[in-house]
């Protein structure tokens, strides 16, 4: 295999965004803007804004602008919902040439008025996207005035995409729940042994599956952010003892938060994998520091491994000498794929996220190992350099990079919206390597003549 | 679960709930992605073209390529020209393409970037191209969008160098899927007519699995064939919508003249296009396409009697709603909501007065969403409803047959290789209509009334 090098990027700006481990002893940059011309894999902030607003199940989630931002995001996102299906409609303002020049605020008013005649919901949350940035509607205002009317919450979400990355949108999307869950003098008063789960938007049911996991060891979940969430729920929010993170990207901000506001601690946890899941359990019956739960935890951990393990073992006698490329959204994610990997006996060869932190580059970089390449905000041809390079036989990725594997007859697991299967938890872990088995060791590749 | 539709009508004039069409950049993308060797680029917020990219991959299920202008705040305070001329050098630096499309977004509408001015005087490496189209989404839709890339594909592109015309002809097929501009292809080969087609992506976002991933794919139309067709005797544009502007400015700029057709779906509409085609280069129909027309007139009285009465729901893009809706008149069926999302008044004038024709009344509509449609369903059920992916809770929710047609369809495959224009594509649109409806009878049917012959 030819040795990996860097200076062959055509795009010098490019250069100090890829690093490769043990090589060089080079700080990532990361968290920049896409370089201009750039057939950048990244979304916007509202974007980023939507996907962790989105499951609030009963909710209006209206965004004011022109049609696209809505249809694109119109139930894209596979959260599901015990309750209501509100939340998998798609609204919007459908700004028209007046509106640009005039303004867009009346329509927005009336646009919330009919919602709320039409649909009664408690909570509607209104998404600002570029365009209003610059035409500058009082999106605040017509919030307030709104919600006077009609005695409700209508929150804006200021999520012009401009004003950065999908990072920024995730703190607009904090920024609006900690207006929503405000808590009244009444509610204040912890429920022992509750917890708030943040950053689990229950994609394929994934959070009812911790759910029950925590409950079986004696812990109340209070609310999950945002996964099959709603009003009421989200309105007890500050009641819990305890905030647990899974998506550190998405809801750190708002976990720092709560803790300086309503004096809730919070500790990191990871539901992806064997390890981590049994870590994240142990981590939570300590942090209560009850015998009870601690030996619970130990059952549950001991049951559900002796269950999983053997299947798990099974399918990894089947990934000898294999080599996965990680290509996914956040920091956090790409950690726990190392490790979840490593659980079935894959390397990681590759590995890039569009919105990874600098604590995250630094983790990843300790997971790795010799030789991985490490790459913030990639374009497909650099991951298809370097997948190739490296020889990886697997990509994990989102929408977009599916079609790019197949092309280059690689295997292919959506690890973002278009998941099926739940990869959390103990039966997570099987779902996970049952899903490399099945993309990795399909006959279909032996049709594929890899030139 | 997913009925959240009230029965009762009122009017909205806040916006759309459930919209049925998207922005003009996507349908300005797609139109760049059938010029051969084509990097499209989104003048604007990256969250656009990431947007753009993903539907549009889900729709294909190919790799889609463009870039983007990455507009950040201080763009926008400044304008955008910086940006875009970075990009174009950029693009050309690394990724190569031959010719480069840009179009606007929103937001550089908004703030008024001068796109010819700034392409005036931005770096443009020699023998390599760079064009654009204003698409503003704001004002009309995806097919809005399709159409001003198209005209601005003549505009830059087209060139007449001689008076006298050659034989040949220019289709501009319209926002169809790869399969569709293959059989429309097909269909003037087989007339023994040398053709220019453009926007053509097939080749481009059906390509073939090679192993390698190819930026640029085999397919789409050549710059130097778009160039020539501006020698050619006549253009087609089918569907009034996507393809008429452009065919237009080819006859102002060089003179072609123009002639627009319905979308080639059904019987009539396939035979309009092969006697324009044989109007204007003095050809027999060959026997081959003979052969297919009697098929499909076979297989239309072989099962007519599924067809008849029923009524339908269709929705879409206006020029295959138009077409659709005559086959299904053709058909015997009964179109009695009929609605696209797509702004135009030509699009209610044209559908209702087929149904006038045929002595019909429905709800027709253009520039309406989703959730009108399923009221109006409520209160007027069909036996078939007939739209984009979008359909599937409508579908759901009043549990009728439904047959995927148009874009976007993202949930269901192999859709965007197979055409439903042309003879060939009107039996396979039968087939599916067919199979949902005797699906359904077959699953509803008690079991004293559930046939083995049908
Ligand atoms: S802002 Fe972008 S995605 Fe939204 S409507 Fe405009 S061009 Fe389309
Ligand atoms: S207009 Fe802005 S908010 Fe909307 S998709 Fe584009 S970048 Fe995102």
């Amino acid at each position: 295999m030819a040795a990996v090098k860097i200076t062959d990027l055509p795009v010098i700006e490019r250069e100090n965004s890829i690093s490769i481990k043990g090589k060089q002893k080079k700080q990532l940059k990361c968290d920049t803007d896409s370089v201009a011309g750039c057939v950048s894999q990244r979304a916007c902030v509202y974007c980023g804004a939507r996907v962790v607003l989105n499951p609030i199940t009963d909710a209006v989630h209206l965004v004011h602008g022109p049609i696209g931002c809505a249809s694109y995001t119109w139930d894209i996102r596979g959260s599901l919902s015990s309750g209501s299906e509100l939340y998998r409609n798609s609204f919007s303002t459908d700004l028209k040439e007046n509106d640009v020049i005039f303004g867009g605020e009346k329509k927005l008013a009336r646009a919330i008025d009919e919602l709320v005649a039409k649909y009664r919901p408690k909570l509607v949350f209104v998404y600002s996207t570029c365009i209003v940035g610059v035409i500058g509607d009082d999106l605040q205002a017509v919030c307030r005035a709104a919600a006077q009317r009609h005695g409700i919450e209508v929150i804006p979400v200021e999520s012009s995409g401009f004003i950065g990355n999908k990072a920024a949108g995730y703190r607009a999307a904090c920024d609006a729940l900690l207006s929503l869950i405000k808590p009244a003098d009444s509610l204040i008063g912890q429920i022992p042994k509750s917890i708030n789960y943040l950053g689990d938007f229950n994609l394929a049911g994934e959070a009812w599956i911790i759910k029950k996991y925590l409950n079986r060891i004696g812990v109340t979940v209070n609310v999950v952010f945002t996964g099959d969430s709603n009003y009421e729920s989200l309105k007890n929010t500050a009641r819990a003892s305890l905030n647990i993170i899974q998506c550190a990207g998405s809801m750190i901000y708002l976990a720092q938060k709560m803790k300086e506001l309503y004096d809730i601690p919070f500790i990191n946890v990871s539901f992806l994998g064997l390890q981590d899941t049994a870590d994240s359990l142990r981590k939570i019956a300590a942090f209560f520091n009850d015998q009870e739960i601690m030996r619970r935890a130990e059952e549950l951990i001991k049951n559900e491994e002796a269950e999983v393990k053997p299947v798990i073992a099974d399918y990894s006698d089947k990934f000898v000498g294999k080599k996965a490329a990680v290509y996914v959204g956040g920091g956090f994610k790409a950690v726990s794929l190392i490790k979840q990997f490593a659980e079935i006996g894959i390397e990681v060869v590759m590995i890039g996220t569009q919105t990874g932190r600098k604590e995250e580059y630094k983790s990843i970089n300790d997971l790795v190992n010799d030789g991985t390449v490490i790459l913030d905000d990639a374009n497909p041809s650099e991951l298809e350099k370097f997948m190739l390079e490296k020889g990886a036989h697997l990509l994990v990725g989102g929408v977009k990079e599916r079609p790019l594997a197949y092309k280059l007859g690689m295997a292919f697991i959506d690890h973002n919206h278009d998941r099926k299967h739940p990869l959390s938890g103990f039966v997570g872990a099987v779902n996970f390597a049952r899903e490399v088995y099945s993309t990795l060791c399909s006959p279909i590749w032996t049709l594929v003549n890899r030139g | 679960m997913l009925d959240f539709t009230p029965k009762e009508i009122k009017k909205l004039t806040g916006g759309v709930i459930n919209p049925a069409k998207t922005c003009q950049p996507i349908g300005a993308m797609y139109a760049a992605l059938g010029i051969h060797r084509c990097l499209p680029h989104s003048h604007g917020s990256q969250g656009c073209c990431s947007y753009h990219r993903m539907h549009l991959t889900r729709h294909f299920r190919d790799p889609i390529m463009a870039s983007t202008s990455s507009f950040t705040e201080g763009a926008c305070v400044f304008g955008g020209g910086a940006n875009l001329k970075t990009s174009i050098k950029n693009v050309f630096a690394i990724y190569d393409p031959d010719i480069m499309a840009v179009h606007t977004t929103c937001l550089t509408e908004t703030i008024g970037d001068d796109i010819p001015s700034i392409l005036s005087s931005a770096e443009v490496p020699a023998g390599k191209v760079v064009i654009h189209a204003n698409t503003p989404s704001y004002v009309g839709s995806h097919i809005t969008g399709f159409s001003n890339m198209t005209k601005g594909i003549v505009t830059y592109l087209a060139e007449s160098a001689k008076e006298a015309k050659k034989e040949q002809v220019n289709i501009i097929p319209g926002f169809v899927n790869p399969g569709d501009m293959r059989e429309i292809k097909r269909l003037v080969k087989t007339m023994g007519i040398k053709s220019i087609m453009f926007p053509d992506t097939s080749g481009v976002v059906d390509s073939p699995m090679t192993g390698k991933f190819e930026m640029y794919p085999k397919g789409g139309a050549r710059v130097e064939d778009i160039r020539d067709s501006g020698n050619s005797k006549l253009t087609i544009a089918l569907g009034s919508f996507a393809s008429t502007d452009a065919a237009i400015q080819l006859e102002r700029k060089c003179k072609v003249p123009a002639k627009t057709l319905k979308a080639p779906i059904g019987i009539k509409a396939t035979d309009e296009l092969l006697m324009a085609l044989r109007n204007s280069f003095v050809r027999e129909i060959p026997s081959d396409l003979e052969e297919e027309r009697g098929q499909l007139v076979d297989i239309m009285t072989d099962t007519h009697y599924h067809f008849h009465g029923k009524k339908v729901a269709v929705f879409g893009d206006p020029d295959i709603v138009i077409g659709l809706t005559e086959f299904l008149l053709s058909l015997g069926m009964i179109p009695i909501h009929v609605l696209t999302g797509t702004p135009g008044n030509a699009f209610e004038k044209e559908v209702k007065a087929m149904l006038l024709q045929a002595g019909l009344k429905a709800n027709v509509k253009a520039a309406g969403d989703l959730f009108e449609f399923h009221q109006w369903i409520k209160n007027e059920p069909v036996d078939l409803l007939m739209g984009n992916t979008y359909g599937k809770y409508i579908a759901k929710a009043e549990d009728i047959p439904f047959v995927r047609i148009g874009f976007p369809i993202l949930d269901r495959s192999v859709h965007s290789y197979m055409p439903v224009v042309g003879y060939k594509g009107a039996m396979r649109l039968i087939e599916m209509i067919s199979n949902a409806l005797l699906d359904r009878q077959d699953r509803d049917a008690r079991e004293e009334d559930f046939e083995l012959v049908m």
